[in-house]
């Protein structure tokens, strides 16, 4: 039986994956963001999964404007690295675990979550760079992934109790596979973060130190945010962190908090790093 | 005695952000020939063609005069209210090989080294910034 052991929740920055490919994790600017990645590295070659469920979301990369599915998953064999306007990250290509996944989908759909099959995706930094951040610079990498992309950029994005909600049907879904799978889960994006417009810069410490205090704690807290109260407190792209909300329902209430690094900034972002294990 | 307040929409509280444009029907509809010319920047062969000669490029897709003129000038801040999408104007700014935080301080109106200094001291703060109802001389 398939078996989810832990969950990461990793901001997705594409400048992190930008400084890892270029080599300059070293200079100041870098340096405490990725010395605070090693213990995860370290952890993740000791648990060893066969499989990675990352929920992340598409930067308008290989969904145009033309169709937004509000959740959707990767079933295909592999998922190459996209080019998002200035060529595609020289990182290994993903590989799919479509067995596993057609599993989910299946199991997901009969259980009212109804995706949409992605058989061909293109992945760009929104999940590349949670497996840069989780496994390193690498030839190949260590582990099958299954992508589950979220709608977090067109309102209304998925209320974060339907997250939540879509995460413990994650957990049904994988305790149904037959197959002995250790599993994780990484819920991406955020932490608070403002791209565009005249408030661009914003971020805010201590909402972020709360969600991550209840996200381990008291999960249900956060469940009554709506899409207002991320945009306006963690930045409009903060509402992210509803992926991260997946990644928590999937796990067991009693889930431990093993891990957690937040830095400032990482280009626009406050990046935020927890580990928690079932 | 006071008048009952009525509560806001969902809707009418993300408009009450200040200097943010929530990615809604109204701005995907607005920008979505825009954000669909942005996503042809995904191919090399399609941002070589359109930096050899912009306007011959843009004149292939419906854009209004005004969203035509904010892409030639780069005008970020105007892209944004003309429907453009962060993401989408993100490959623009590829193409012309400038980061995501090049973009922002645009967008906010600062030099590239003051919002760089902004964000390394912690970032834009939330105070005074949650509300157009905090922010000085706003009608």
């Amino acid at each position: 039986m398939a078996r989810i052991i832990a969950g990461i929740g990793t901001s997705h920055v594409p400048a992190i994956g930008v400084a890892a490919d270029q080599g300059i994790t070293d200079q100041p600017y870098w340096k405490p963001l990725f010395e605070g990645y090693g213990p995860v590295r370290q952890w993740m070659k000791q648990i060893r999964p066969d499989v990675a469920i990352i929920v992340y979301n598409d930067h308008c990369v290989a969904l145009s404007p033309a169709s937004i599915p509000t959740f959707a998953i990767g079933v295909g064999d592999e998922f190459k690295p996209a080019d998002e306007g200035w060529g595609p990250r020289p990182v290994p290509v993903v590989k799919g675990d479509p067995d596993f996944a057609w599993h989910l989908a299946e199991s997901l759909i009969l259980d009212d979550f109804d995706l949409t099959i992605m058989n061909q995706l293109e992945v760009d930094h929104g999940l590349t760079v949670p497996l840069t951040i989780a496994c390193g610079q690498t030839s190949e990498w260590p582990c099958r992934v299954v992508p589950l992309e979220v709608n977090v950029v067109l309102y209304p994005q998925p209320s974060g109790r339907r997250c939540f909600a879509l995460g413990r049907a994650l957990a049904r879904a994988v305790a149904s596979y037959p197959q002995d799978l250790k599993v994780v889960v990484l819920g991406t994006g955020g932490m608070s973060h403002q791209i565009h417009g005249e408030r661009a810069g914003l971020i805010n410490r201590e909402w972020d130190t709360a969600f991550l205090d209840n996200l381990t704690a008291d999960p249900q807290r956060l469940l009554s945010l709506n899409h207002v109260d991320y945009m306006r407190d963690a930045g409009a792209e903060g509402i992210e962190l509803i992926m991260w909300l997946i990644m928590r329902g999937a796990l067991n209430d009693d889930a431990r908090e093993i891990y957690r690094h937040y830095h400032i900034p990482a280009s626009n972002t406050a990046a935020g790093l927890i580990v928690l294990e079932n | 005695m006071s008048t009952p307040m009525r509560r806001l929409s969902i809707k009418e509280q993300l408009e009450d952000i200040p200097g943010t444009y929530p990615f809604t029907k109204e701005r995907c509809r607005l920008g979505y020939h825009l954000n669909l010319f942005f996503t042809t920047l995904l191919k090399e062969e399609n941002r070589r063609e359109f930096l050899a000669d912009e306007d011959t490029y843009l004149a292939k897709y419906p854009l209004t005069d005004e969203q035509r003129q904010a892409v030639r000038a780069r005008d970020w801040a105007a892209m944004l209210k003309l429907g453009g999408n962060i993401y989408h104007m993100s490959k623009l700014g590829g193409t012309d090989h400038l980061t995501f935080q090049y973009l922002a301080g645009r967008m906010a109106g600062m030099s590239e080294q003051d919002y760089r200094d902004m964000m390394m001291r912690g970032g834009r703060p939330i105070a005074g910034n949650r509300s157009k109802a905090e922010l000085p001389n706003q009608s």
